[in-house]
């Protein structure tokens, strides 16, 4: 599933207040029965366990290793002093060097995180987030530090590792052309209100101007806009109802079943 | 840049005559405060042992040359001491200051109350000079490398946590979300996401105040601190201006190796 | 916690990246620093019946910061302090005028050569002494009293604001020089022009700055006899007056940092 709308709609809002990186005001998150909002800190801590996040700077921490990037997203599970002393279970550590493998970047591995591009570094942000072992991945702007052939390279990685997977992912995105691309369900925001829910046929020039405003909207004709890949079948999938993040001041309700 | 008119004639000047009344005013005030403040230090000084100054210096620099360079032989020692007193020093510093930095930034402490007394260390630390340090310390636990090593530290100990708080407040906000994103608790974020950006900093932090403490603590002697500052006040007293310009010689060095070796290593690392 | 179970026979593949990579210059250094440290504390003999004595002085003077005590030396704690101040200004003023030569003079995009080298020197010598240094031969020269301070603190601020000053006269964009050059101006007009613009917040927040390191170096000086508060607290801590002493920290901790924050707000103003 993809967001979409202006910068300042809310989308980044929207997608914090699922693991509460921001605080919502009002509303409430449910991931698979479970009141994320009501959480206390503590058992927010494992909550967050099962959610995976990727982010649009990649946020990686640049002067660690590739590795120790991506061992982070099991920070959630293992002890302070191990995971001082990097003495993280040899399972996950295998694991580790499966998604390096699976997202292509298995020779970085001793690489310092700045020392990789772009389009890399976005890959070792995914593995990181997919070694949590995530029920939903939140993805926050994958593309918007990438050129277009790695944003289509990176958007492709996402979605089929989120099918094999058998993850949802809710994904902002800036970029239409490529939510209509590669996504099943594309949901429009303005100003923290929902104007649009429906598959990427039903987005045309009407919608986006309903949701941007006026402009010329011609588009290349995009390629397959059925096409490869998404969340299961009979996923109930991400936001409905309520609609809008805290900034509008009106309710939040996301539910992920 | 106004445009005056003068016997009919436009003129241009920089300020207008309110800017320029309140420039002057401004220079005058401060002319009259240094004024001021020169009479109140001329009336506390005797000119009369002003005026014999250039004989003085005249005298001073005949007893200082030739330097007695043999006088070296005994000076190995207390440049030992002056070098473990800036080390040691440092390293307790190092110690005690991380802690309180975490405690004063703003995005790592974990109470306000407890930002404010770090703020208090912090100010109280910096705003006492060294010697002062050394002067207190020398009257409570007796002269020697003790009071001496403890005085740089307490003095370093604000030096380094306020520039180490102020790197702290300004890593990158982002890895730390993605890392609180995976469930990694307070501890973790601060091993994984706030040490490794702030660490090329704090190790350039340390080592230019170990520059700054090697050169304290070739004076820290002279008030009993321990080091070179010992014979240098024992050749004053003695009044060996041959043996003071081989010490001052000798600081010299020190200071310039230890400059040298703290710019390298601060290259080396980043 | 663990939801991967617990220890596989399988032996992880992965180890953190040692910081340096050659083993033995690993563990040389290690080893080195563990032999400096023994060596380093062992040349630290302490007295301990001194520093059980001192428990007790440790007492009172902790007492006394509780404690401090204004009144019985207020003569010495005001003309101290006032000493302080006046020296402060005296010596800032004077080095700030002292340093602008100076720093024309060390910036070799300007200076010849000779030149260059006499003032770089100069500024080499200043800033590798301490203030307590030559607080001392100022005090053999013009004996004691404030004056020796204020030339102290002035001789100070030339090697400091040279250096940094000549470091930004070497940073000017050197087209703007030109273009006053070629308009025909002179040596003088050039300077005015091309450079003194370029340079002016810079000299202003330095000249600042500078001030407040004076004002935290004149507390420190008294205790050779160059003047201002340094001397009293000297004193009070020979005669124990811990209470006196106590009182002579507040007020220069208090100072200090009216000092630096108002350094800092004017800084901020000017840049």
């Amino acid at each position: 599933m993809a967001l979409i709308g202006p910068s300042g709609a809310g989308k980044s809002t929207l997608i914090r207040c699922v693991n509460r990186l921001v605080e919502p005001t009002q509303g409430t998150v449910r991931l698979a029965g479970v009141e994320i909002t009501r959480l206390s800190k503590r058992r927010l801590r494992s909550a967050r366990r099962s959610i995976g996040m990727i982010f649009q700077e990649f946020a990686l921490v640049d002067r660690l290793s590739v590795m120790e990037n991506v061992l982070s997203g099991q920070l959630g599970y293992v002890g302070f002093w191990a995971s001082w002393l990097r003495r993280f279970p040899a399972p996950v550590v295998n694991r580790a060097f499966e998604l390096l493998e699976r997202v292509g970047i298995a020779d970085q591995i001793d690489k310092r995180a700045d020392q990789l591009s772009g389009g890399q570094r976005q890959r070792v942000g995914i593995a990181r987030a997919l070694l949590q072992n995530p029920k939903i991945l939140l993805v926050d702007e994958p593309t918007a530090s990438l050129d277009p052939k790695t944003s289509r390279q990176v958007m492709r990685l996402l979605v089929e590792l989120a099918d094999e997977h058998g993850l949802a992912a809710i994904i902002n995105i800036h970029d239409v052309a490529l939510a209509k691309q590669f996504v099943e369900r594309i949901v429009g925001l303005r100003d923290g209100a929902v104007v649009f829910d429906g598959s990427p046929d039903e987005l045309d020039q009407v919608v986006l101007t309903e949701i941007y405003g006026e402009e010329d909207w011609s588009l290349p004709k995009g390629r397959g806009t059925g096409q490869e890949s998404d969340q299961e079948e009979g996923d109930p999938v991400p936001v409905g109802a309520g609609e809008s993040p805290p900034s509008s001041g009106r309710a939040l309700v996301v539910e992920v079943s | 840049m106004p445009v005056d008119v003068v016997h009919g004639v436009p003129v241009w000047r920089k300020r207008n005559r309110r800017q320029t009344l309140l420039t002057y005013l401004g220079y005058l005030i401060a002319a009259v405060t240094v004024l001021v403040a020169f009479r109140f230090i001329s009336g506390q000084t005797l000119w009369f042992f002003v005026l014999d100054a250039p004989e003085q210096v005249a005298d001073l620099i005949g007893r200082m040359f030739p330097p007695r360079w043999s006088y070296t032989q005994r000076l190995w020692g207390a440049l030992w001491d002056t070098i473990n007193i800036a080390t040691l020093g440092t390293l307790i510093a190092i110690v005690i200051s991380v802690p309180v930095a975490f405690l004063a930034a703003r995005n790592t402490t974990p109470h306000r109350v407890l930002r404010q007394v770090a703020m208090l260390i912090i100010v109280s630390s910096r705003s006492v000079n060294s010697l002062i340090w050394a002067l207190l310390l020398v009257s409570v636990i007796g002269p020697g490398l003790l009071a001496g090593v403890i005085a740089i530290a307490l003095r370093s100990v604000g030096f380094c946590s306020k520039l180490l708080f102020e790197a702290i407040e300004e890593v990158n906000p982002r890895p730390l979300e993605a890392l609180a994103s995976a469930g990694a608790s307070g501890g973790q974020i601060v091993t994984y996401g706030i040490t490794p950006q702030v660490l090329p900093a704090f190790a350039g932090i340390v080592l230019f105040r170990w520059d700054i403490n090697i050169r304290s603590s070739t004076v820290i002697g002279l008030v009993g601190g321990g080091g070179i500052g010992v014979q240098l006040n024992a050749s004053i007293n003695a009044l060996q201006w041959s043996q003071v310009s081989v010490i001052f010689a000798m600081i010299i060095f020190l200071v310039v190796v230890a400059e040298w070796v703290s710019a390298k290593v601060r290259g080396a690392i980043q | 916690m663990s939801a991967v179970a617990a220890p596989s026979r399988t032996p992880p593949r992965w180890h953190p990246k040692p910081a340096i990579r050659n083993p033995w210059l690993r563990y040389g250094l290690l080893l080195g620093g563990l032999v400096y440290l023994v060596l380093a504390f062992a040349t630290i003999d302490v007295n301990w019946n001194r520093v059980v004595q001192g428990v007790d002085r440790a007492r009172v003077l902790f007492a006394g910061l509780f404690r401090p005590d204004f009144m019985s030396r207020y003569e010495f704690i005001q003309i101290g302090i006032l000493e302080s101040v006046a020296m402060t200004v005296v010596s800032t003023a004077l080095g700030v005028v002292l340093a602008i030569p100076f720093a024309f003079g060390a910036a070799r995009n300007i200076a010849p050569l000779p030149v260059y080298l006499v003032c770089r020197a100069i500024i080499a010598v200043s800033r590798s002494f301490q203030e307590i240094v030559v607080a001392i031969v100022f005090v053999v020269m013009v004996g004691f009293g404030p004056l020796a301070g204020v030339l102290t603190l002035a001789f100070g601020s030339i090697g400091f604001l040279g250096k940094l000053l000549a470091e930004d006269i070497e940073d000017i964009e050197p087209s703007q020089l030109e273009a006053i050059v070629a308009t025909g101006g002179s040596w003088f007009q050039a300077m005015a022009y091309g450079v003194v613009p370029q340079i002016m917040p810079r000299f202003v927040g330095l000249s600042v700055y500078r001030f407040d390191i004076n004002f935290r170096a004149s507390s420190v000086i008294g205790i050779v006899g160059a003047g201002g508060i340094g001397g009293a607290l000297n004193t009070s801590i020979a005669r124990y007056e811990y209470g006196t002493t106590s009182a002579i920290l507040l007020v220069i901790i208090a100072l200090v940092y009216a000092a630096e924050y108002a350094s800092a707000a004017i800084r901020k103003r000017v840049q």
